[in-house]
């Protein structure tokens, strides 16, 4: 039997087991060590001092940045550190506008959170804040440079995960900041407007855009009917901002809450995906027919349109056609309700920050009007309950609207990285038994790993897949796809690692919630009696009803030709 | 000339350049460092030679290939450390230093020197009436031992055949064909050799480390970015003696298993890049770098990497950070560069001076290196001498040398006749040692225990004029605007210190902000990322823990006791002097003088500039000062 291995950490033994530094071996042990520059999935970067620990000879260490060792002994709460990291607070609050109570990111500020845990009750020093330094340019993120600590967090993101490439430090010593190339207004820079710097920036120094208001206004409008759609992995991440369990399906409650809120019709996105799946399936057989413009990738998620637009434009005719179920559901339901008359305000609730720039697209404007007229994130409907009042938990759960309320098991493991290619699959499948579905699913196109790869017998060939999340995974598969050292007849790419349930428009969350939040939706999926895309009744009578003829029109899309736009 | 082949062609090269050596008879030194170069030297050097020239002497600027007979070498050699007496001429073979040599001289230098074999009276250096020709009777010398810098100064600095014909290369070849590399780096290991860029970290040990890692690209980088203010050892060695370093390099190469070599220089070395430039070319040419040196299965070659201007280059993450193309900014440790340094690989990283040391302890040998210095700080060190002395100037001594012999024996005492205050040493990162440090011996571990620190070698001295809060201003100003940014404690703890510091110095001290100042010394020592950050406040705190009474004084008394803080110069005027003229108030540019005729008139504090206009025009001598 293997040695088991130990170490103490503040008089406690905690077990070895391939940690690969201290904090995460302390975090283990149960202590919540501060942090303001450390994330399990960036590179260690050791800048703010916040988790330093004291050694057994009265040394000091950055527990991120030192690998645990058999018989080490450290403290983490002693005199001396309590003191540094005070004083490590003292100076960032120094340097720091403390206009709490007015910050977009009030309540979600680690630098907030820290004064508070360690009792900051003055600073010795001159306020010395800059003035906002506000960046409103981006539909999908607002920056406010003077509240950034510097902590880098944002550029190792924007660099390591997406290999986007946007932002990076500039200039040097208490003149540092973090910039885009030349200055330039974000909207301007390489950004895709995937918002994972704001997830995972601790200050209010990027946030994503609120466009809240603006839904709060069309509702108060009696002359308005205001719809909403609910994207599949909105509804597994209220979790613990509302005193649910993370991962937890809250859709009917969603939906009653925006009922009383003042919503006319709630609709799921999933119908969207449903009408999504049938599309991408008939182009994926016209492709693997003609064998032109192999591999086809998924044009879902509006991130990675951006990012082939920006950095691999000559991709663009290998992105499937096919709008977003977004907005694939969007333009069907504005169609339907074009003659009513009430003027319409469709909204659509999105894990997401890109939606709100791809729902400005002139792609998807009809006579200059979007077909969605807002998109709010998750982290915006919560604050809009709470803003309303409507006590969540307390909240019978109410059944999604008519005349677009059906759904199926397909359209909602969207939310989730594998589940396009899934749904996809079950559409392709010649064999419609529950067996199948199984089939489907242990193809590998399920589980959190940043790239899958799967082989899917179809006809008489072999259907190469690969599903790929996080835009740096997909950067380097492109790589090997333009290489010739992979070949694969379709691609999934989400922008966001692990797919919509991380998007950034969610409650910030762990790995270990992400992958929680996954498990949800194919809870979800398990008990919806609709498996299948074409099965849903309802996205079949739209073929003979409002799409009929329309087809091309109302779900499809060239980015192509109307492609480089600015997110 | 021809790629050297083997080893027996090497040993022939150096015997032809030594004989070619022999043949110049005499020879005339221009120094060519930076110092004597903006003073002037290389227009005379220019004039020597035309002058020469024109007087039909056979003169040699570069050592001849196939010499014809006796000449008269005229070269443009490395800096002979004596800055302060610069442009500086040495006279061979009779030794003599002229100092202080002007354009004007040169005629007579050509006329009376070169042809008549005579000496100069009024060139030779003069102290206390008396003279001294010879370079090693100057006092400023014989306390000095020249060791990495014994070429420096009596070499072509721009010649590698020169470098040959002293014995250069040696070390080399005796590493290549008549030790193991494991030989090589046991013979570092038992030298001692602690590295010279600051940390004393013994440079054999540091080998081994490299040695030992299996990945079979290596590096070994050379850290030139000499930044410390007032120091200028390494830029010396550069400029007035490549070669050597060179030779150290490929040793650590050859012994470490490493293919590639970068050299990392300050852009403001423009001269000392020149130079490298020149002698890379220079060995590659001889085949001494390139594929199978001297016919060997050693393959090593060598590129310069300039700096971009930033201090914290000098720490070694940032440097190979800087390196590869990327922000200078330090990172975190581990990964160790040892194991995982420039372009990820396995690096051996020491300074200019460390690397130059190596050639001598693989020619004479370890033990003849231990006897020099003490056991723990084996061998020399080169320091940079400025401030307020008398010879300001680049000087080599044994380790263990104490502060009383380098500042006053060698360096010649405070200038001006002053009293000796403080020495700041290490730079930056080091500490100020007072009047009762001055028979500390100079090593790493004393120093170490003293606060302070040997850094890379620069000496400020000061007198009892310098203000020991302006002192700390001075270097806090140089951390804080040369912090990377990256780390809490550094940015923003350093930005604190210096306003506080500049507070103190303007009169606006409160009570609590020498606790304060040091409590934040404390949290950036101990937290900071890098070795720029853990030391930043180290004058700070050893200028208080030395002069906490002059820091007081400008906090409770708003006074300056050295009266160099402009701020809180007190300027008054004596009404018993004053006869009310009014004549000072139209002086002044700020109004800050007010009073009626024929009463005395008196100066607003807060708003005088004090330029000091009113004591010019005041015709009874009432404005005083202090």
């Amino acid at each position: 039997m293997e040695q088991r291995e130990f170490m103490t950490v503040d008089g406690i033994p905690v077990e070895l087991n391939g940690e690969k530094n201290l904090l995460e071996l302390i975090r283990k042990a149960g202590i919540k060590l501060p942090t303001f520059c450390y994330h399990s999935e960036l590179s260690v970067y050791g800048a703010c001092r916040m988790c330093m620990v004291e050694t057994e000879r009265g040394g000091l260490e950055a527990a991120c940045s030192t690998p645990p060792k058999a018989g080490m002994v450290i403290k983490t709460n002693t005199e001396r550190l309590r003191r540094y990291r005070k004083n490590i607070l003292e100076l960032l609050l120094a340097n720091h506008c403390r206009d709490c109570t007015t910050c977009s990111n009030n309540g979600k500020c680690k630098l907030q959170d820290l004064a508070m845990r360690f009792n900051i009750e003055g600073v010795r020093f001159p306020n010395t804040a800059p003035q906002p330094q506000k960046d409103d340019s981006s539909l999908c993120i607002a920056r406010d440079a003077s509240k950034c600590i510097l902590c880098g967090d944002c550029v190792r993101m924007c660099n390591e995960v997406q290999s986007v490439g946007a932002i990076d430090f500039a200039y040097r010593g208490s003149k540092m900041e973090i910039s885009t190339a030349f200055g330039m207004p974000i909207a301007q820079s390489p950004c895709v407007g995937c918002g994972q710097c704001a997830a995972v920036c601790p200050t209010g120094a990027i946030v994503v855009r609120d466009n809240a208001n603006r839904v709060w206004r069309a509702l108060d409008d009696r002359g308005v009917k205001v719809t909403a759609q609910i994207a599949p992995a909105v509804r597994v991440a209220l979790g613990r901002e509302m005193g649910l369990r993370e991962g937890e399906n809250s859709m009917g409650k969603i939906v009653a809450a925006l009922h009383r809120m003042g919503f006319d019709e709630v609709y799921d996105t999933s119908t969207g995906a449903d009408l999504t799946v049938l599309e991408e399936s008939e182009e994926l057989l016209s492709h693997l027919e003609s064998g032109a413009a192999l591999p086809l990738f998924t044009s879902c998620c509006p991130a990675w349109v951006q990012f082939c637009e920006k950095s691999h434009p000559e991709l663009l005719p290998h992105v499937s056609t096919c709008r977003s179920p977004m907005q694939m559901f969007a333009s069907v339901i504005k169609e339907q309700e074009k003659t009513s008359s009430r003027r319409q305000f469709h909204v659509a609730v999105m894990p997401c920050t890109a939606k709100k720039f791809e729902a400005a697209r002139e792609e998807f404007c009809v006579e200059g009007a979007p077909n969605v007229d807002a998109v709010i994130t998750t982290q915006e409907l919560i604050r809009m309950i709470k803003e309303s009042g409507v006590v969540f938990e307390d909240l019978e759960p109410e059944a999604l609207d008519m005349p677009f309320g059906m759904t199926s098991g397909a359209g909602v493991i969207f939310g989730v990285t594998g589940g396009v290619t899934e749904a996809v699959l079950r559409r392709l499948a010649s064999d419609k038994s529950r067996g199948g579905l199984y089939t489907a699913a242990l193809t590998g196109v399920r589980g959190m790993k940043s790239v899958k790869e799967a082989r899917v017998p179809y006809l008489d060939r072999e259907v190469r897949i690969a599903v790929v999340s996080g835009l740096s995974n997909a950067e380097s598969l492109i790589q090997k796809i333009l290489s010739g050292e992979e070949r694969y007849d379709f691609v999934e790419v989400m922008a966001c690692p692990g797919g919509c349930v991380s998007g950034a428009g969610q409650p910030y969350s762990a790995s270990i919630g992400k992958a929680e939040r996954g498990e949800g939706l194919y809870a979800v999926d398990r008990v919806s009696s609709i498996k299948r895309s074409e099965e849903n009744s309802l996205v079949q009578s739209l073929y003979g009803d409002v799409l009929k003829g329309r087809v091309h029109e109302l779900l499809h899309v060239d980015y192509v030709k109307d492609g480089g736009h600015n997110a | 000339m021809n790629k050297l082949n083997n080893r027996s062609e090497l040993i022939a090269l150096r015997k032809e350049c030594a004989g070619a050596l022999q043949l110049e008879t005499k020879r005339v030194l221009v120094c060519a460092g930076t110092g004597c170069v903006s003073s002037g030297s290389m227009q005379i050097f220019e004039r020597l030679k035309s002058l020469m020239e024109e007087s039909n002497i056979p003169v040699s600027v570069e050592l001849a290939h196939e010499p014809h007979g006796e000449s008269v070498g005229l070269k443009e050699c490395g800096c002979h450390g004596f800055c302060e007496m610069g442009p500086l001429v040495r006279i061979e073979p009779q030794g003599w230093l002229y100092t202080k040599t002007r354009l004007e001289d040169c005629e007579e230098i050509v006329g009376r020197t070169v042809l008549g074999g005579e000496r100069i009276e009024r060139l030779a250096f003069q102290k206390d009436g008396a003279a001294y020709p010879k370079q090693d009777e100057i006092p400023f010398y014989q306390k000095q031992t020249r060791l990495v810098l014994e070429h420096c100064g009596q070499i072509d600095a721009t010649s590698i055949r020169e470098y040959l014909g002293f014995g250069g290369y040696a070390a080399l070849e005796t590493a290549l064909f008549d030790r193991t590399p494991d030989d090589v780096i046991d013979e570092i290991i038992k030298s001692n050799l602690r590295g010279r860029g600051g940390g004393g970290f013994p440079a054999g040990r540091k080998w081994a480390q490299v040695r030992r890692q299996t990945e079979p690209v290596k590096y070994i980088v050379c850290n030139g970015d000499e930044g410390d203010p007032g120091a200028f050892m390494d830029r010396s060695v550069m400029e007035g003696d490549p070669h050597r370093m060179l030779e150290g390099m490929m040793i650590a190469g050859l012994a470490c298993g490493a293919q590639e070599g970068y050299i990392y220089v300050r852009a403001e070395y423009p001269l000392a890049v020149k130079r490298l430039r020149r002698a890379i070319a220079q060995a590659e040419e001889l085949g001494l770098l390139g594929d199978n040196i001297l016919g060997t299965e050693f393959c090593f070659t060598l590129h310069i990497a300039r700096g971009a201007g930033a201090f914290v280059c000098g720490e070694g993450s940032a440097l190979t950070a800087s390196i590869e193309g990327k922000r200078g900014m330090p990172r975190v440790k581990p990964p160790r560069t040892v194991e995982h340094g420039l372009f990820d690989k396995p690096t051996v990283l020491n300074n200019v001076e460390t690397f130059a040391n190596v050639p001598l302890i693989i020619t004479r040998g370890a033990d003849w290196y231990k006897s020099i210095g003490p056991e723990n700080s084996p061998g020399t060190k080169a320091f940079a001498l400025t401030g307020n002395i008398v010879n300001t100037g680049l000087i080599e001594v044994p380790m263990g040398t104490t502060l009383r012999e380098v500042i006053f024996d060698i360096g010649g005492g405070v200038r001006g006749g002053k009293a000796f205050k403080a020495v700041q040493i290490g730079g930056p990162s080091g500490g100020c040692l007072t009047a009762d440090d001055l028979d500390l011996p100079l090593d790493f571990d004393s120093l170490k225990k003293a606060g302070a620190m040997i850094g890379s070698g620069g000496l400020v001295v000061m007198d009892e004029d310098t203000c020991m809060v302006e002192v700390a201003r001075f270097f806090m100003h140089f951390t804080q605007n040369e912090s990377c940014g990256k780390c809490v404690p550094c940015r923003e703890g350093t930005k604190r210190m210096l306003a506080i510091l500049e507070r103190i110095v303007e009169g606006k001290g409160e009570e609590g902000d020498i606790e304060l100042l040091l409590e934040l010394a404390d949290t950036i020592t101990a937290t900071a990322l890098c070795g720029l950050g853990k030391s930043a406040a180290s004058p700070v705190v050893s200028t208080i823990r030395s002069f906490r009474a002059e820091y007081e004084a400008h906090i409770r008394e708003k006074r300056c006791p050295a009266g160099e803080c402009q701020k809180l110069k007190r300027i008054w005027i004596d009404p018993v002097l004053c006869k009310g003229c009014s004549k000072c108030a139209k002086a002044c540019p700020v109004n800050a003088i007010t009073g009626q005729i024929k009463q005395p008139f008196s100066i607003d504090l807060s708003q005088c500039i004090r330029c000091e206009s009113c004591i010019a025009t005041c015709a009874f001598h009432a404005i005083l000062e202090g």
